[in-house]
């Protein structure tokens, strides 16, 4: 009998969230944004939570849903501002919320060091730059170094294709982005798939997330066509 | 391409030829993604989009277009045969361990040692967004940047000393403008060709000492 938690719905599977959490979002833009399952954090009503996803949210879905209604006191991300963060860019403005801008590799290698237990990384990303400012800088083999600290998260929330009983998660072209890197630094990892399969109905060499690092998932079928609404382009990273 | 100064599109042209056949690209956001259009495939060229794919082909359009298929700069792409798929922090490793030959990004300036401002204005109301770009500057092995010689307001972006914020230190090695191309090496500026303007008065509007490229200008 595997722990994975199959949860009926996408509240069901948000169960147990606290103030003050400090939660991974996966997705890049809207490829891979559990939207469904950030609709559901809002409706817990949690607040000061701490968000990091690449991006500060686009139109008025998903993650500018919940920057609107005023339940997230930071976000950590590497591109905020684009041509429909209008939400979050009215919450700055008004001093309503905290920003920590991260270089996208490093806020990936971030997560990827929380997940893989390590107390940081020296990395040549920002060397030199304002993002370097308070940062340990550290020479080695003659070349400089920025010491970047892990990120680990009270909870993840990933959108991936399918997954079997195990847990064991397949994703779906593009919309992989930081789904398997957020799974194994958050202490409560929920999934959002589009399929639950049987075990051993995946190749296991085509695992891409083992399901040791997956705790809950939600079977959410692509039926919302405006949740795989394509965003305009020209957006920015 | 003689005349006046180029195009964007004649630009692009310039740096998909100087491109070495088989290597492993990026093209950043705006202008870079032109370049795309002058790589022929046999050429062998792999282009990389850091939200994490390589084998990237060209922007998908009416029933080719996905959601889940896109590229750094959200634009729905299409994949062609031997793409692969990875998470963002493996992305970032290929960058930041110089497995990519080359990156060619955008700019609002560029200083004669190669350090490169293209991420922020420093503007007190603006709002500070990175993405991928110091990643880019600071892990590809060959920088090159593709800009207009000279700002709306009349003045160089190639410079003495960068003072819009940086992104990365000493990264660029080809600087790829509408009036001219220009090598980076240890501080000196060679200019490879011009376009419309001749190195004497290049050397007038700019504020970096230049010399002729061996076999250019």
């Amino acid at each position: 009998m595997s722990r994975l938690t199959i949860a009926p719905g996408p509240d069901e599977a948000l169960a147990g969230v606290q103030d003050g959490a400090t939660v991974l979002i996966g997705g890049f833009g809207t490829a891979g944004q559990p939207m469904e399952l950030i609709d559901a954090l809002r409706r817990t009503g949690a607040q000061h939570l701490t968000v990091v996803n690449n991006n500060a949210g686009n139109g008025d879905r998903g993650l500018a849903a919940l920057l609107a209604g005023g339940q997230v006191r930071k976000i950590i991300c590497s591109f905020p501002r684009q041509s429909d963060s209008y939400v979050f860019d009215e919450l700055y403005r008004a001093g309503r919320i905290e920003l920590e801008v991260v270089p996208q590799g490093n806020l990936a290698e971030r997560i990827r060091a929380g997940g893989a237990g390590l107390g940081g990384f020296y990395t040549p990303t920002g060397v030199g730059t304002l993002l370097a400012e308070g940062k340990e800088v550290r020479r080695l083999g003659g070349r400089d170094y920025l010491l970047e600290l892990p990120i680990t998260a009270d909870l993840a929330l990933v959108k991936a294709l399918r997954s079997d009983r195990m847990g064991n998660l397949v994703y779906r072209r593009t919309a992989r982005n930081f789904g398997p890197i957020m799974c194994t630094a958050a202490a409560t990892a929920v999934v959002q798939i589009s399929e639950l399969v049987d075990t051993g109905a995946i190749d296991p060499e085509a695992v891409v997330t083992p399901g040791i690092y997956v705790d809950r998932v939600v079977v959410v079928p692509d039926a919302d066509p405006a949740s795989t609404e394509v965003t305009r382009m020209g957006q920015g990273q | 391409m003689s005349g006046g100064p180029l195009t964007r599109e004649q630009m692009a042209r310039l740096v998909a030829e100087d491109i070495p056949a088989g290597s492993y690209v990026n093209l950043g956001i705006g202008q870079p993604t032109l370049v795309s259009d002058y790589l022929p495939a046999e050429r062998g060229i792999v282009l990389h989009t850091e939200n994490g794919m390589l084998g990237m082909g060209p922007v998908a359009v009416g029933d080719e277009v996905d959601p889940d298929l896109i590229n750094a700069g959200k634009v729905p792409v299409t994949e062609l045969p031997g793409a692969a798929y990875f998470h963002h922090a493996d992305s970032f490793a290929m960058m930041r361990g110089g497995h990519l030959d080359v990156c060619v990004l955008g700019a609002f300036q560029v200083a004669a040692n190669g350090d490169l401002a293209n991420w922020h204005t420093g503007a007190p109301d603006a709002i500070p967004a990175v993405g991928g770009a110091m990643d880019l500057a600071t892990g590809a092995r060959d920088v090159y940047v593709m800009m207009t010689l000279f700002g709306k307001d009349g003045r160089p972006k190639l410079v003495p000393r960068c003072t819009y914020p940086l992104t990365g230190l000493a990264c660029v090695s080809r600087v790829y403008t509408d009036h001219g191309v220009f090598l980076l090496t240890g501080g000196e500026v060679a200019v490879q060709r011009t376009f419309g303007i001749t190195l004497a008065e290049l050397g007038r509007r700019l504020d970096v000492p230049l010399t002729a490229a061996p076999g250019g200008a």
